[in-house]
């Protein structure tokens, strides 16, 4: 009897498993299709794309497509290909993530180890830099850039994205310092250790698995960002996704698709690899054994 | 003037008052506990103490210093927390030695103060691995290690063992004792567990509701409650409390209680001045161990009354057996050797040790001197 019941049992469960499985399946390939035909047409020469069939691999497989979109594609009106652009781009996100997130395990850390009276107003009206779109900064934040000599510059990005930054960082340190048993800090501060010693050498040294999150987050939305990049960058700050834009736009003629596939992979290729590096570091239980056993 | 003084304390969050002028001086070398329900100010009253909260009003000072105010790792105090409190990045030889870092100890002086500890608590074997590779026990140590690396004035204990299991908190219990009488340290020791306080102390302070209801030394506290909430709380099985009122008889107080059946019984008292209290209601306390068979009384007592009353129940419990009658209307427990031979139901000829009987004011609670 039991082993009947068993034997349905596996049976029930295989059918359901291949079945997820499949619709996993599918909607890998759904997701991976498009990046299939950037790949493939990034690699051929323009005439096998503009006489041939868009879904085929390359016949002749040449690299050509991405030397060009790397240095020498035609940007607006100077052929600089993407790449002072990419350079551009690391050199506000790298500071950008860094500062918003360092800025937000502090105000975690204070928010939840050094509470004050109407901290969870503060706290809460911090949220609101999460839900507040865009849009609606443009023009008071350019004036703002203006009035501090940072318009038009790397500084003046990098200002504009930790600010934006500052409450999503906040609210993941703060959640994650939340679960952080206070008695550490007690500790710490009867061993003598001060606010920024209890901060640098407890705090931190076990926010690994949040600072990933909040780096991955930071830096996947810095680096996509357009609308910041176009409003407040002139042409010596201008960040990738706006270069990719105006190589996209700026046709001298025929329209180069593989150049412009080669761009958009180059511009997409450091957030895949963050993700690549700092995944697997993403569910890390660091916190393990630290209070009761 | 003690060595660690707490006067007038008080502490109140905004309008709630949850202390109320606690007085306590505590000798060096001493181990007070403080014991009480949760919520009863205890912790508060050790975190002030530990400089984590400030004080409403009054004073505290360590070896004549007053430390209200001062930073808790100026006042040469260390603390154990019932969570530990283990660095969880740190080894243990980096957890125990943080605070001499922190007080810019010389590293060989560190050193040598990490071995002297480890080899004190026999966690010298440890001190590479990390919090997370211990064992609950062994994280304890390595939480007192912490606090005696420190050589500190006054040791506090937050609870310290409630997260053991029950094996090990009794041989922790006896370690921490062994620990006290070896190095002689002051430590003020928070509880809720009264078999604690109660085996490790030289003083206990039991508190409720704020207030400190009676500090004395474990005896004391046992056997002269000073009301009936510390009866009560102290003790396991609790102190019974039966209604009684007070009746002369050949010129002697008695207590008058009423049996399993609906008899009126009496039971002299030991304590001379019950008799001013004649005609009145009281509420009678006596203690299980005190109610025993006639071969299990206390020898050495002068006033072993025989009473003989219907048993309800019997729980044998292997070192005793706890007996269970009706008393005045109340389930009254009694301690018997393992081998009484004593069965439910039946009408059994106890003893009662009055000498060792307490007698409440029923209207404040506080105990009847005598």
């Amino acid at each position: 009897m039991s082993a009947a019941t068993q034997d349905t049992a596996v049976r029930t469960g295989r059918v359901a498993r291949t079945f997820i499985y499949l619709v996993l399946l599918l909607f890998a390939l759904f997701y991976l299709l498009p990046f299939f035909v950037m790949l493939t047409n990034s690699l051929k020469p323009l005439s096998e794309i503009t006489g041939g069939n868009m879904m085929s691999l390359p016949q002749v497989w040449t690299l050509d497509a991405w030397r060009s979109a790397w240095s020498t594609a035609q940007i607006g009106v100077e052929p600089t290909g993407l790449k002072p652009y990419f350079l551009n781009s690391l050199l506000m996100v790298v500071p950008a993530v860094a500062i918003s997130t360092m800025l937000g395990a502090l105000n975690g850390y204070v928010l939840t180890k050094w509470r004050f009276r109407g901290d969870t107003i503060l706290f809460g009206l911090m949220l609101f830099a999460c839900f507040i779109p865009f849009q609606i900064v443009l023009i008071p934040m350019a004036r703002m850039l203006g009035l501090m000599g940072l318009a038009g510059s790397t500084p003046g990005l990098i200002l504009v994205h930790v600010v934006y930054g500052i409450g999503f960082t906040t609210l993941y340190f703060r959640n994650y310092y939340a679960s952080f048993p206070t008695e550490l800090v007690k500790a710490a501060m009867i061993d003598g250790a001060g606010f920024f010693r209890i901060f640098w050498r407890i705090m931190l040294p076990v926010s690994g698995p949040i600072a990933v999150v909040s780096v991955i987050w930071q830096f996947t939305n810095i680096w996509n960002d357009f609308l910041f990049g176009a409003s407040f960058a002139d042409l010596d700050s201008m960040p990738m996704t706006v270069a990719l834009n105006n190589l996209v736009n700026s046709s001298t003629g025929v329209k180069e698709y593989n150049v412009h596939f080669a761009g958009a992979i180059l511009a997409a290729l450091p957030t895949l690899f963050v993700y690549i590096v700092a995944g697997r570091y993403f569910v890390r239980g660091l916190m393990a054994g630290s209070v009761k056993g | 003037m003690g060595f660690l003084d707490i006067s007038h304390v008080t502490k109140s969050y905004g309008k709630v008052q949850v202390l109320h002028e606690v007085d306590i001086s505590v000798q060096e070398g001493e181990f007070l506990v403080l014991v009480g329900p949760s919520g009863c100010g205890k912790s508060t009253l050790l975190n002030m103490i530990a400089g984590l909260e400030a004080i409403s009003s009054g004073d505290i000072s360590i070896k004549g210093r007053v430390i209200n105010g001062v930073h808790p790792s100026k006042r040469n105090i260390a603390m154990v927390f019932q969570s530990y409190a283990l660095y969880p990045n740190m080894t243990v030889g980096q957890n125990m030695t943080f605070g001499l870092e922190m007080h810019g100890v010389p590293k060989a002086e560190r050193e040598r103060a990490l071995a002297d500890v480890g080899k004190l608590l026999q966690i010298d074997h440890l001190l590479d691995r990390k919090p997370g590779q211990l064992s609950g026990g062994q994280r304890q140590r390595v939480a007192m290690g912490r606090a005696l690396v420190r050589n500190p004035d006054v040791f506090l204990f937050d609870e310290p063992l409630s997260n053991l299991d029950a094996k090990l908190r009794v041989d922790m219990r006896t370690e921490i004792k062994k620990l006290h009488h070896k190095l002689g340290t002051t430590i003020v020791y928070v509880t809720h567990d009264q078999i604690e306080a109660m085996t490790l102390s030289t003083r206990i302070a039991v508190m409720n509701k704020g207030y400190v209801q009676q500090l004395g030394t474990p005896k004391e506290i046992y056997d002269t409650p000073a009301n009936l909430f510390v009866a009560t709380f102290m003790g396991s099985p609790a102190m019974n409390i039966l209604p009684a009122t007070v009746v002369m008889q050949n010129g002697a107080a008695h207590a008058e209680i009423t049996d399993s059946e609906g008899v009126v019984r009496r039971l002299r008292f030991s304590q001379g001045n019950m008799a001013e209290w004649a005609g009145k209601a009281i509420l009678l306390g006596i203690r299980p161990e005190a109610i025993t068979d006639p071969e299990g009384a206390d020898r050495k007592s002068g006033n072993i009354q025989p009473f003989a009353n219907r048993v309800t129940v019997t729980e044998p419990a292997g070192s005793d057996t706890f007996v269970t009658m009706t008393l005045s209307g109340k389930d009254v427990i009694a301690r018997m050797r393992a081998d009484a031979s004593v069965a439910p139901g039946q009408i059994f000829d106890f003893a009662v040790n009055m000498e060792k009987a307490v007698a409440f004011d029923p209207v404040t609670e506080a105990r009847i001197a005598g």
